[in-house]
C-alpha cells in the first residue's frame, strides 16, 4: 500500500502521516477487541488479580518515561522524566509482585 | 544487515535522520530500530498471552510471569534507544521505583488490596501525564515546531485522562483508606459545577488541537487543561459513596490504560497503544459488570449522588417487625449439625478481617461431615473479586467459591445460610419491593435457605441505608457482635460439641 502511495509523490506527502495515524488506530481498535475477547473469559474469581495485572501492564508508560528521563532535552524534562520513571516502576514492579502474591494463594480443593 | 525500508517508512522518528549521515550509521540505526521494534512486538504478544492465562486459575501465575517478562523485554529494548543520552536518572528512577514497589507489595496486608490498587492507578497516570507534559515542552519550547493536529489531540487525551485519573484515584484511595468520609460529599449546584468544568476542559482541548500557533497562548492553555483535569478527577469521585467504589476503581483502571494508549499515539509507539487498549478494555468491562451487578447504569453510579439524598426506602418502617437474636451456643449447634452450609461474605468480613476464622469454622463443619460453600456476589466488598482474594488468603480453596449464578439454585437445599457482614446483596427487597432503591439488583437467594444466621455488628441499616427484610424473616437469627469475635466464639463452641 505504501509503495502505491509513493508512486504518486504529491499524494504521498499528504497522505503518509494520515495513513500512519490510521494504522495506529487499527492497532488500537484490534487490540481493544482482543482485550475484550480475553477479559470477558476471565472468571469473577480472578477479577482482583486481573485488575492489578492490567494495572501493572499499564505501567508500560515506563517506556515513554525512560526516553523522557534520558534524552537530556532540558532540566525540566529530565526532572519530569525521572519522576515518571519512578512512578511507572512502582506500578510495574509492585503490580506484578502483588499479582503473583495473590495468584499464589488461589489453591484447588484437595482431599 | 540490509536497511529496512518498511520500518523506516512506518516508524522513522525525526531524530533518526540525524544518524543517517553516513552509510555505516544508517545500518547501525536500522539494526537498532529493528531490535527496539522487535522487543515491542515480543512484549505485545507476551502481554496478550499473559492476560489469557488469567482465564484459568491454574494457568494464571505462569501467564503473569510471561507478561512480566514482556515488560522486561520492552524496557531493555527501550534502553538501547539512540535518543537516550544519559542513564543516570533512569537508573536512579528504576531503583527507587523498584524499591518502593517491592516494599509495598511485600509488606502490604491483603485487606488493603483495594487501596493499593487505587493508588497504583494514580502512579501509572502520573507517569503518563508527566511524559505528556515533557513531550509537549520538548515540541513547543525546545524544538519550537508547530504541533500537528493529530499529535496534539493525542497529547491532549494523554494528559486529560492522566490528570483526572491521578486525582480521581487519590480520592478513591482516600475513601478506601478512610482518610476521607466514605459517604458521598455533596454540595449545591454540584452537577452544574461539574458540567461547567467538563465544558471548559473540552473547549481548552479543542483550542489546543484546532487553533493555529499564531493565535498564541497554547502553552498556558495546555497547563490550564492539566489543572482542569486534576480538578475534574477530584470532583467526579467525591460524590460517589464507598459501596460504589468497585465501579470507580474499574473506571480509573480503564482511564489509566487509555492515557497509556494516547501516549502511544503521541509517541508513535504501537506497544503503548496495545498495552493501553488491553488495560482500557479490561477496566471498561469490569465497570460494566459492576454496574450491572448493582442494576444501575454507569451514569447513575457516577452522577447518582447529585441532588438525591439517600432516601429512606419504601418499606423502611421496621416498626412492628421484630428480629430474633440467637446465642453463640445455638448458632454453633445449628452449624455443626448442618449437612449443607452456604457462607455469604460481605464487606463486613473484610472490615473485621475475619476471613481466617471463617475458614477455620468451615473446616470444622466439613470435618464433621457437612459441606460448606461460599457464595460471592460480584459487588461484595470494595473492588471486583475482593472477597475471593481475602478467602484465598485464608486458604479457602477456590473451587469452593461460587459465583452468584452458579450458587443461587443451591440455596433452597442449604440447611444454613451464614451471612457475614453482607447486607444489600442478600436483601429480598431487590426482588419484590418496587419502591426500593435497589429494586432489580441481582441478589444472592440467601432467604431461600432453610435457616439463616446473620453475623452483624448492630441493627444499623446497610450502606445504601435500606432496611433489610431478611433480618426480620422468621427463619433468620441474628448473632450480634464483631464478625471476628463472633466467629472465634463459634469455632470454640463447635469444637466443644
Amino acid at each position: 500500500m505504501l509503495d502505491l502511495l509513493h508512486s504518486v509523490p504529491l499524494l504521498a506527502q499528504e497522505a503518509a502521516p494520515m495513513t500512519t495515524s490510521f494504522l495506529r488506530l487499527y492497532v488500537f481498535v484490534l487490540a481493544g477487541f482482543i482485550g475484550f475477547q480475553i477479559i470477558t473469559k476471565v472468571p469473577a474469581l480472578l477479577h482482583t488479580p486481573l485488575m492489578s495485572a492490567t494495572n501493572a501492564i499499564s505501567g508500560i508508560a515506563l517506556v515513554g518515561a525512560l526516553v523522557a528521563a534520558g534524552a537530556q532535552h532540558s532540566y525540566y524534562s529530565t526532572l519530569l522524566g525521572f519522576i515518571a520513571v519512578t512512578a511507572a516502576t512502582i506500578n510495574v514492579v509492585g503490580g506484578f509482585m502483588i499479582t503473583d502474591r495473590m495468584l499464589k494463594m488461589f489453591k484447588r480443593y484437595e482431599r | 544487515m540490509p536497511s529496512l525500508p518498511l520500518f523506516d517508512n512506518l516508524l522513522a522518528t525525526p531524530l533518526l535522520a540525524q544518524h543517517t549521515a553516513d552509510a555505516h550509521g544508517a545500518v547501525n540505526e536500522g539494526l537498532r530500530q529493528f531490535l527496539i521494534e522487535g522487543s515491542y512486538l515480543a512484549a505485545s504478544v507476551l502481554f496478550i498471552l499473559g492476560l489469557r492465562g488469567l482465564t484459568a486459575p491454574d494457568k494464571a501465575r505462569r501467564g503473569m510471569q510471561l507478561a512480566a517478562a514482556g515488560m522486561l523485554v520492552a524496557v531493555i529494548g527501550t534502553l538501547i534507544d539512540a535518543r537516550i543520552l544519559d542513564y543516570k536518572w533512569i537508573l536512579l528512577g528504576l531503583l527507587l521505583g523498584s524499591g518502593i514497589g517491592a516494599a509495598i507489595s511485600i509488606w502490604m496486608p491483603m485487606t488493603a488490596i483495594p487501596q493499593r490498587t487505587a493508588i497504583s492507578h494514580a502512579f501509572g497516570a502520573l507517569a503518563a501525564t508527566l511524559v505528556g507534559i515533557s513531550h509537549f515542552d520538548f515540541l513547543t519550547r525546545i524544538l519550537g515546531t508547530e504541533v500537528g493536529h493529530v499529535e496534539m489531540a493525542a497529547l491532549g487525551f494523554e494528559v486529560m485522562f492522566g490528570s483526572l485519573t491521578i486525582t480521581g484515584s487519590l480520592m478513591a484511595f482516600g475513601k478506601l483508606q478512610e482518610l476521607l468520609p466514605g459517604a458521598p460529599i455533596t454540595y449545591p449546584f454540584q452537577n452544574e459545577t461539574n458540567i461547567g468544568l467538563f465544558a471548559v476542559t473540552a473547549l481548552m482541548f479543542l483550542y489546543l488541537v484546532l487553533a493555529p500557533t499564531a493565535w498564541g497562548g497554547h502553552t498556558t492553555v495546555f497547563y490550564l487543561m492539566v489543572l482542569a483535569g486534576l480538578a475534574v478527577g477530584v470532583l467526579i469521585v467525591i460524590p460517589i459513596g464507598g459501596a460504589d467504589m468497585p465501579v470507580v476503581i474499574s473506571l480509573m483502571n480503564s482511564y489509566a490504560g487509555l492515557a497509556a494508549s494516547a501516549m502511544g499515539f503521541a509517541l508513535g509507539n504501537n506497544l503503548l497503544i496495545i498495552a493501553g487498549a488491553l488495560d482500557g478494555a479490561s477496566g471498561f468491562i469490569l465497570s460494566i459488570l459492576m454496574s450491572r451487578a448493582m442494576n444501575r447504569s454507569f451514569a447513575n453510579v457516577l452522577f447518582g449522588a447529585f441532588g438525591t439524598p439517600v432516601e429512606t426506602a419504601g418499606k423502611a418502617s421496621s416498626a412492628g417487625m421484630t428480629v430474633k437474636s440467637v446465642s453463640v451456643e445455638d448458632a454453633a449447634a445449628q452449624l455443626a449439625y448442618a449437612s449443607e452450609v452456604i457462607v455469604v461474605p460481605g464487606y463486613g468480613m473484610a472490615v473485621a478481617q475475619a476471613q481466617h476464622q471463617v475458614r477455620e469454622l468451615a473446616e470444622l463443619i466439613e470435618r464433621r461431615g457437612g459441606e460448606v460453600k461460599f457464595a460471592i456476589h460480584p459487588v461484595a466488598g470494595r473492588m471486583p473479586g475482593h472477597m475471593n482474594v481475602l478467602l484465598a488468603e485464608a486458604n479457602v480453596p477456590y473451587d469452593k467459591m461460587l459465583e452468584m449464578d452458579e450458587i443461587n439454585d443451591q440455596f433452597p437445599r442449604a440447611d444454613v445460610a451464614l451471612v457475614i457482614g453482607a447486607n444489600d446483596v442478600v436483601n429480598p427487597a431487590a426482588r419484590n419491593d418496587r419502591s426500593s432503591p435497589i429494586f432489580g439488583m441481582p441478589i444472592l437467594n440467601a432467604d431461600q435457605a432453610r435457616s439463616i444466621i446473620v453475623l452483624k455488628r448492630s441493627m444499623n441499616p446497610g450502606f445504601a441505608g435500606i432496611e433489610n427484610e431478611l433480618f426480620y424473616d422468621p427463619k433468620t437469627a441474628l448473632l450480634f457482635g464483631d464478625a471476628k469475635s463472633s466467629l472465634t466464639k463459634l469455632v470454640a463452641e463447635v469444637k466443644s460439641l
